[in-house]
């Protein structure tokens, strides 16, 4: 399902970009997110105060993360929990298939967990006759549609109502064929009913976590729908995924950066559901899971620290980055290829599969700078995708013509006496081609004459009418 | 605080020495007006089309070049919030480290400017003396605006043109698409944004759009022409110097 | 080597550490311990009254609503007026939580009273909050014999009881409060932090309240913000908004 493709970003942009139902489901979603962040923010006046908290706190765990996570790994199994590392993919999904078989599991509910997307865990689930329910209803949603999420935190973002209207017909062949299904209510509704059967039955509940608390040995998942809950508190067995960079200190910081993550997720003050589990149900409790686990998975995580991409792992996945991306607007997320999209997705996508799976995405962005800018824990997205070209560069990953075309105009650039006499050639040359004042067409500016008419020179170049006028 | 007579060394920027020298002189007369002696070192590029690249190595020797060149001026000036940008916030990170180069380094990103923030903030120009009959909008270029805080300043200038009425779009702050290398490399993406900023630029009615960075100006330019709009595009620049009897951008020269 | 081996030695590798030195150990031991307060807005620091007053219209923002009464005693009369209200059959169920069980239930004649977890058929479900956040408007409930976690989430309708004067401005408070109740380090299973009812936004991005939790959240406040003797955690409430304010 996230088997990645994010080194097809162009045919997939080009394809999204002739999609007239994907353009108008993003085209619909796109300003909503923008003006409600731009509301929550405008409501509280410590807001930009809270992100600079937020950052110094990201940055301080980062630098002792190990101790975090021993410090944390302490408290959880001090309360009756378990936590198992994977160094990667394949590990963590066989740990989860292991105790998934411990606790005699013939069905998951899921929660929306982006690392199990990250883990392309449900296949693998069923490959092994475990069937795995996403109970998220935009999660639901794609996995009914085979597809992989667009946004992580509104999965289905690029589908319409009257693609869910009929999906929810194909799927759900119980009910009769032609009800009426007009009203989201009514879909939300269905699929609420078949959810909550599918709640009560599973065996084992498996949640992602926004935070995990070192200081009590809590996770915590951030939700609106409260299918999160319903599938931690039913089964018997609750299996958190969470990556290593989730650690966060104590219960007064994980606060701040609580009252950042909804206001730049959604606008919301606070989400309906924020949930602190920690361990499996003690003596006298009446509900709850008999087993808690954690699966710490790094899957590239560690080897960001200590080198330019570090920053990123402060990323709270809160979403406003995409939200705010002109390109990402464009095209929607299942261009970049991977379970993360946008900003935040094109520079964490290469520290997962690798710089050469994912050539395009530090490369598409005109580096407008609005993620950086919203962005609630400050993390310098524009300048870590210029590393990713950089390393590019260096290990000559770009495409031969960009390459030579770079040196050239090197060359050229690096020798203004040459440059000038250059460029005031070429310019009096266009500018004679140009006598409309525009072309509509021009060999080896395709790619702008293209959609646009690209203006002519004026005639000689400033720096050689500067020269003429100062003559005496 | 300026005083007249301070010397500048004017960065022209690639685009606009190629494409408009209209704009490079329409900065000079602002200046000038302002009390300023202009002088224009030779110089090629800030950069950063190979800093955008990954290619450190070929951005540092240029902007080692630059520094020198403009060391004689008390400020550099540039008529492009994203070319000033790239000398003031981006060069520190090119020297980061090299104790050698820091004092200049410093003292050059220290008198760099753009050109109306320039005009604004630092001679405290408050008005100048210009006439634009006609109704304008004004995108904000993202460097300028989110690298050196550009967003007031021009419509501040715009304001006291006679003649001239200002009608903001919707999303003037959000991205043209032009980004660099970027238009060329995904032209069809860079084509859905521009399209989009298009759309609110005729929304908004005004007959003229501004901008203070030529290479947005020229994308938005080439849209609208392309889609057989009206709407003439021109540099700030060419509007607060009173020199608009130039062709707009992309119209034949007479 | 253990995976958790390698893990942890990849993060110091990139870390540049051994994970032996003193200081870096001390800074995290102290962090831990002393787990001091960050930046409070100053909408979590209202007086008493004017805490409820901003903790009932923020339930309302978030599409909740709230009643007030003045004692516990009237709690059971409430619940059932706003059982009618709605429509609803007389019926609902509870946890075994002290303060809900010494209410007078049976003088509510035609409301049926069930207690314990729920099984997914409840459609009313009555809980007793740990505390409440004015400044979003927040509930807190705790897990546990007394308060249930699927009532939370299970019944179509969720009433939740607050004592007026367990309303705190903020977070801060109540993980005090917390820790005062179960001890430094350790947590019931599940603490859930609730604000307004469950709702998804998932089909054309239109938003609709009742996705899998509880379509209706109502809040019933109980007595006065300062009602009887002050619980401690008042104390340390007022103590950090000093502090702060220093």
């Amino acid at each position: 399902m996230t088997t990645a493709t994010s080194q097809r970003f162009k045919e997939n942009a080009r394809a999204a970009l002739a999609d007239a139902q994907l353009q108008r489901a993003i085209g619909d979603a796109g300003g909503g997110f923008v003006l409600r962040r731009q509301e929550a923010a405008g409501k509280l006046p410590e807001f930009d105060a809270l992100r600079d908290s937020a950052q110094a706190i990201k940055e301080h765990t980062l630098r002792h993360l190990d101790l975090y996570l021993e410090a944390y790994e302490e408290r959880v199994t001090a309360q009756g929990g378990h936590v198992h590392y994977a160094v990667n993919a394949e590990e963590a999904r066989a740990i989860v298939l292991d105790l998934c078989r411990k606790a005699g599991a013939r069905s998951v509910t899921k929660g929306k967990s982006m690392v199990s997307e990250e883990m392309e865990l449900n296949a693998f689930l069923e490959q092994n006759g475990i069937a795995a329910v996403e109970t998220d209803l935009g999660e639901y949603i794609i996995q009914i549609r085979h597809e992989a999420p667009s946004h992580i935190i509104a999965p289905a973002i690029h589908v319409t109502k009257e693609q869910v209207q009929a999906d929810f017909r194909r799927v759900h062949t119980h009910l009769p064929a032609d009800r009426n299904l007009d009203e989201s209510t009514t879909m939300l509704t269905e699929a609420r009913n078949i959810l909550r059967e599918k709640f009560l039955t599973a065996d084992v509940g498996i949640t992602g976590a926004n935070f995990l608390v070192a200081e009590t040995g809590s996770s915590i998942i951030v939700t609106n729908e409260g299918n999160g809950d319903l599938t931690q508190t039913l089964p018997k067995m609750h299996i958190v995924l969470a990556t290593i960079e989730k650690l966060v200190p104590t219960l007064e910081d994980v606060s701040q950066l609580l009252r950042v993550l909804a206001r730049s997720a959604t606008g919301q003050e606070m989400s309906v559901y924020t949930t602190l589990s920690t361990g499996p149900r003690r003596p006298g409790d009446p509900d709850g899971p008999a087993e808690y686990h954690v699966v710490l998975l790094d899957n590239g995580r560690s080897a960001m620290l200590g080198s330019p991409f570090q920053d990123m792992l402060r990323c709270i996945r809160c979403g406003a980055c995409m939200n705010h991306c002109p390109v990402y607007n464009a095209v929607g997320g299942h261009a970049y290829g991977f379970v993360y999209p946008g900003p935040m997705g094109s520079v964490l996508t290469p520290a997962i599969i690798g710089i050469e799976n994912a050539k395009h995405l530090p490369n598409a962005s005109t580096f407008c700078g609005r993620c950086e800018e919203v962005c609630p824990v400050r993390i310098p997205l524009p300048r870590m995708l210029r590393a990713w070209r950089e390393r590019e560069f260096e290990r000559h990953l770009s495409p031969a013509t960009v390459r030579s075309g770079l040196a050239l105009w090197s060359f050229f650039a690096k020798r203004p006496k040459l440059y000038s006499f250059a460029t005031n050639i070429a310019a009096q040359m266009l500018s004679a081609l140009g006598k409309r004042g525009r072309f509509r067409r021009l060999p080896l500016a395709s790619g702008w004459t293209r959609h646009r008419d690209l203006p002519a020179p004026q005639g000689a170049t400033f720096q050689a009418q500067w020269k003429a006028r100062s003559r005496p | 605080m300026a005083e007249p007579g301070k010397r500048v060394g004017l960065f022209v920027t690639c685009l606009v020495d190629l494409i408009r020298p209209s704009v490079g002189f329409a900065a000079v007369k602002l200046l000038q007006d302002a009390g300023c002696t202009v002088e224009v070192p030779l110089q090629s590029c800030c950069g950063q089309p190979a800093f955008n690249s990954g290619d450190r190595r070929t951005t540092r020797a240029i902007a080692e070049q630059v520094i020198a060149a403009f060391e004689p001026y008390d400020y550099v000036v540039a008529p492009s919030g994203s070319c000033a940008g790239m000398l003031k916030t981006h060069y520190p990170e090119l020297f980061e480290g090299d104790a050698a180069w820091s004092e200049r380094v410093d003292g050059f990103c220290g008198k760099t400017f753009e050109l109306v923030s320039f005009l604004t903030d630092v001679l405290r120009v408050t008005r100048v003396g210009a006439r634009f009959d006609g109704t304008v909008t004004y995108h904000d270029s993202c460097s300028g605006l989110r690298e050196l805080g550009i967003r007031a300043q021009p419509r501040r200038l715009l304001a006291g043109v006679d003649g001239l009425e200002l009608k903001e779009m919707t999303d003037a702050d959000v991205c043209c698409g032009f980004g660099g290398t970027f238009c060329v490399k995904y032209p069809d993406i860079s084509n859905a944004i521009v399209a989009k900023k298009t759309e609110c630029i005729a929304a908004s009615g005004a007959d003229t759009l501004l901008a203070g960075d030529l290479g947005c100006l020229m994308n938005m330019a080439g849209k609208l022409q392309r889609e057989g709009r009206s709407i003439k595009a021109r540099h700030v620049a060419e509007v607060l110097a009173g020199m608009t009897d130039v062709p707009a951008i992309g119209e034949p020269q007479r | 080597m253990s995976s958790r081996d390698t893990v942890l030695a990849s993060v110091r590798r990139g870390l540049g550490v051994t994970g032996n030195e003193a200081a870096r150990r001390a800074a995290v031991q102290e962090r831990l311990a002393r787990h001091a307060r960050g930046l409070i807005p100053a909408r979590g620091q209202l007086p008493p009254e004017e805490r409820i007053a901003l903790f009932r219209n923020m339930v309302a923002a978030a599409a909740g609503t709230t009643t007030r009464v003045a004692i516990a005693a009237d709690v059971p009369k409430e619940v059932a007026a706003l059982l009618r209200t709605l429509n609803l059959p007389q019926a609902m169920r509870r946890g075994d939580d002290p303060r809900l069980a010494a209410m007078p239930w049976a003088e509510q004649k035609a409301l049926t009273v069930s207690t314990g977890a729920s099984d997914g058929s409840d459609l009313a479900g009555v809980s007793h909050a740990f505390g409440a956040i004015a400044e979003s408007g927040t509930l807190m409930l705790l897990s546990g014999p007394d308060n249930p976690t699927t009532l939370n989430f299970l019944p179509d309708t969720h009433i939740v009881v607050i004592s007026a004067e367990d309303i705190a401005g903020d977070y801060e408070s109540l993980w005090t409060r917390l820790r005062e109740r179960y001890g430094a380090g350790a947590m019931p299973r599940v603490v859930n932090l609730i604000t307004g009812p469950s709702r998804s936004a998932d089909i054309g991005q239109t938003l609709i309240l009742g996705a899998h939790g509880p379509r209706r959240l109502h809040v019933i406040v109980v007595g006065s913000a300062t009602g009887g003797n002050p619980p401690s955690f008042r104390r340390v409430n007022s103590r950090v908004i000093a502090r702060n304010r220093s």
